[in-house]
C-alpha cells in the first residue's frame, strides 16, 4: 500500500506528460513556436472544401510598416482593409480569422501557425506599399521553392508552402486578375517574390499589396478599399471550386 | 466700429488668405526643389567618389559593365544601364566593384532601387558558389518599406551579379554581419537567392578583401 501511495506522483507526472504529448501530436502548428526541427502539419480541407479565410493584417505594434509623409500608417490601413474584407467574404459564406485584431504584433510563425492549425484554409496577407504606381495594387506568392518530403503527414516548418505553391499561383491568379479589372494599370498577372509570411504557410497563400502610403491625401487611400475588399472576395469565389488537398506523401484522406 | 472699417478688415482678411493660397503651395515646391538639388549633388559626390575609386584600378581595362536600376519612378520592373569600368577579374573584388557602383546609384535618383546611405561592407564567395554580401544597417533601415520595393532591391543585386560575375551562382544578403529574417519586414533574407543557373569557372578559396 505504501509503495502504491508512493507511486502516486510519478503515476501523476507520467499522465501529464502523456496528456500533453497527445494534445502536442493533434495540433502540432497551433500556437506552437517552431524552430527548424519543427513540423507543420498538413492541413486537409474541410469536408466542404474551402471555407476558412484567414487574414493577415501585416505589422502593427511598434511596426507600423510602412508611412507617407501625410502620416499615412501601412498597419492601420490594413487593419481598415482586412475589417471592408472580412464583411465581403463573410456575406459570401465563408468563415474569416484574423492574425491580429488590434495594435498588435505577432511574429511572422504565430501568424502562420494561426492558418496552419485549420483545415480547408487559405492565406491573405494585406500590406500597403511606399512605392509603385498610386492606385494599383499588386499581388505576390512565394517564389520557387525547394521540393520537400512529407514524413507522417509533416513537412518541414521552414519550407511549409512548398506544397502549397501551385495553389498559391492559382489563387493569385485569381484575385489579381479581379484587382487588374477595377484597377487600372495593376499588373495582369501575381508575381513570385521572397515573402518571409508565405513561406511558413502551410496553405494556399498570396501577399495582396496596394500603392501607396505616398498618396497625398489619405481619402484617396481610403476610397480605394472598398474596391480592393470587394475585388479580393471576388478572387477567392472564383479560386474556391480549384481548391483540392495538394497531393504531398502522408496528407490525411 | 463703422461700416466702411468692417468692410476693410474683411477686404484685409480677404487679401491675406489669398496672399497665403497663391504663396504657401510656391514655398513648399521650393523647399522640395531645394531638397531634391541637395540630394542630388550628395549623390553625384558619391557616384564621383565611386567612379574615381574604380579608376584608380586604371590598370585593368575597361569593360561595359550591366547594372540594373529601376525602370521608373513607379518600380514597375528593373532596366539594365550599361557603365564602363576598369573591372578586376578577380571574382570578390569584382562583385565589389559592381555592387559598389549598383549603390552609388544612377544618375536619375529617382531609379536607385538601392538607399543612397547603405555600404558594401564586405564579400565573400564560398567554393560552391554562393556569394555572401554584407550590407551596413542602412540598407534595411533606409529602404523604402513594401514587397514591391525590398523585392527589387534584391532583383537588383542578383541580375548584377549575374550579368557581371558568372562564378557566383547564388546570394547570401547580411546586414551588419548578422543573418536577419527580413529586409525591411516583408522579403525573406533567411535563405539563399539564386543568381545565376549557368555552370561557373571554379572560385577561389573564400575571401573577404
Amino acid at each position: 500500500m505504501n509503495r502504491l501511495i508512493r507511486a502516486i506522483p510519478a503515476l501523476s507526472l507520467f499522465g501529464v506528460l502523456l496528456g500533453a504529448y497527445a494534445t502536442h501530436s493533434q495540433s502540432p502548428a497551433a500556437g506552437s513556436p517552431p524552430g527548424t526541427t519543427q513540423g507543420a502539419q498538413i492541413s486537409t480541407p474541410g469536408r466542404a472544401g474551402l471555407n476558412l479565410v484567414v487574414l493577415d493584417p501585416a505589422h502593427g505594434g511598434t511596426d507600423p510598416g510602412a508611412r507617407g509623409s501625410a502620416g499615412i500608417r501601412e498597419a492601420d490601413l490594413v487593419l481598415e482593409l482586412t475589417a471592408q474584407l472580412r464583411h465581403s467574404l463573410e456575406s459570401q459564406g465563408f468563415q474569416v480569422l484574423q492574425t491580429r485584431t488590434g495594435n498588435e504584433n505577432p511574429s511572422f510563425d504565430d501568424r502562420s501557425a494561426l492558418a496552419n492549425a485549420q483545415s480547408g484554409a487559405i492565406f491573405v496577407s494585406l500590406h500597403v506599399s511606399s512605392t509603385g504606381l498610386s492606385g494599383t495594387v499588386r499581388v505576390y506568392t512565394m517564389a520557387d521553392m525547394p521540393q520537400t518530403q512529407a514524413t507522417g503527414g509533416l513537412i518541414p516548418w521552414d519550407l511549409a508552402q512548398a506544397p502549397y505553391l501551385p495553389l498559391s499561383r492559382k489563387l493569385g491568379d485569381a484575385v489579381q486578375g479581379e484587382l487588374t479589372q477595377r484597377f487600372k494599370g495593376s499588373p495582369m498577372n501575381f508575381q513570385p517574390a521572397y515573402v518571409r509570411q508565405l513561406r511558413t504557410t502551410a496553405a494556399p497563400a498570396i501577399a495582396v499589396e496596394v500603392s501607396s502610403v505616398a498618396m497625398e491625401d489619405k481619402a484617396d487611400l481610403d476610397k480605394m478599399l472598398p474596391g480592393v475588399a470587394e475585388a479580393i472576395a471576388r478572387g477567392i469565389v472564383t479560386f474556391r471550386p480549384s481548391y483540392v488537398t495538394p497531393n504531398v506523401p502522408g496528407a490525411r484522406p | 466700429m463703422s461700416a466702411k472699417w468692417r468692410v476693410r478688415i474683411v477686404i484685409g482678411l480677404f487679401v491675406a488668405v489669398l496672399a497665403a493660397a497663391i504663396y504657401f503651395p510656391i514655398l513648399k515646391r521650393r523647399v522640395k526643389r531645394q531638397a531634391q538639388v541637395q540630394q542630388k549633388s550628395e549623390e553625384q559626390a558619391r557616384r564621383e567618389l565611386v567612379l574615381s575609386l574604380n579608376a584608380a584600378n586604371g590598370n585593368e581595362p575597361k569593360v561595359k559593365a550591366k547594372l540594373f536600376w529601376a525602370a521608373d519612378a513607379e518600380y514597375s520592373g528593373l532596366a539594365a544601364d550599361t557603365v564602363e569600368l576598369p573591372l578586376s577579374n578577380d571574382p570578390v573584388l569584382r562583385s565589389k566593384q559592381v555592387l559598389n557602383t549598383l549603390l552609388a546609384g544612377p544618375v536619375d535618383s529617382e531609379l536607385r532601387t538601392l538607399p543612397p546611405d547603405a555600404a558594401l561592407l564586405a564579400f565573400y564567395l564560398l567554393p560552391d558558389g554562393t556569394g555572401v554580401a554584407d550590407f551596413s544597417e542602412a540598407m534595411a533601415n533606409s529602404i523604402p518599406s513594401g514587397v514591391q520595393s525590398e523585392q527589387l532591391a534584391v532583383d537588383s543585386i542578383t541580375r548584377t551579379l549575374e550579368a557581371n560575375v558568372p562564378q557566383v551562382r547564388r546570394l547570401k544578403i547580411l546586414i551588419h554581419g548578422q543573418e536577419v529574417e527580413t529586409l525591411a519586414g516583408h522579403l525573406d533574407l533567411t535563405g539563399t537567392f539564386p543568381v545565376s543557373a549557368k555552370p561557373a569557372a571554379p572560385s577561389p578559396a573564400p575571401a573577404a578583401k
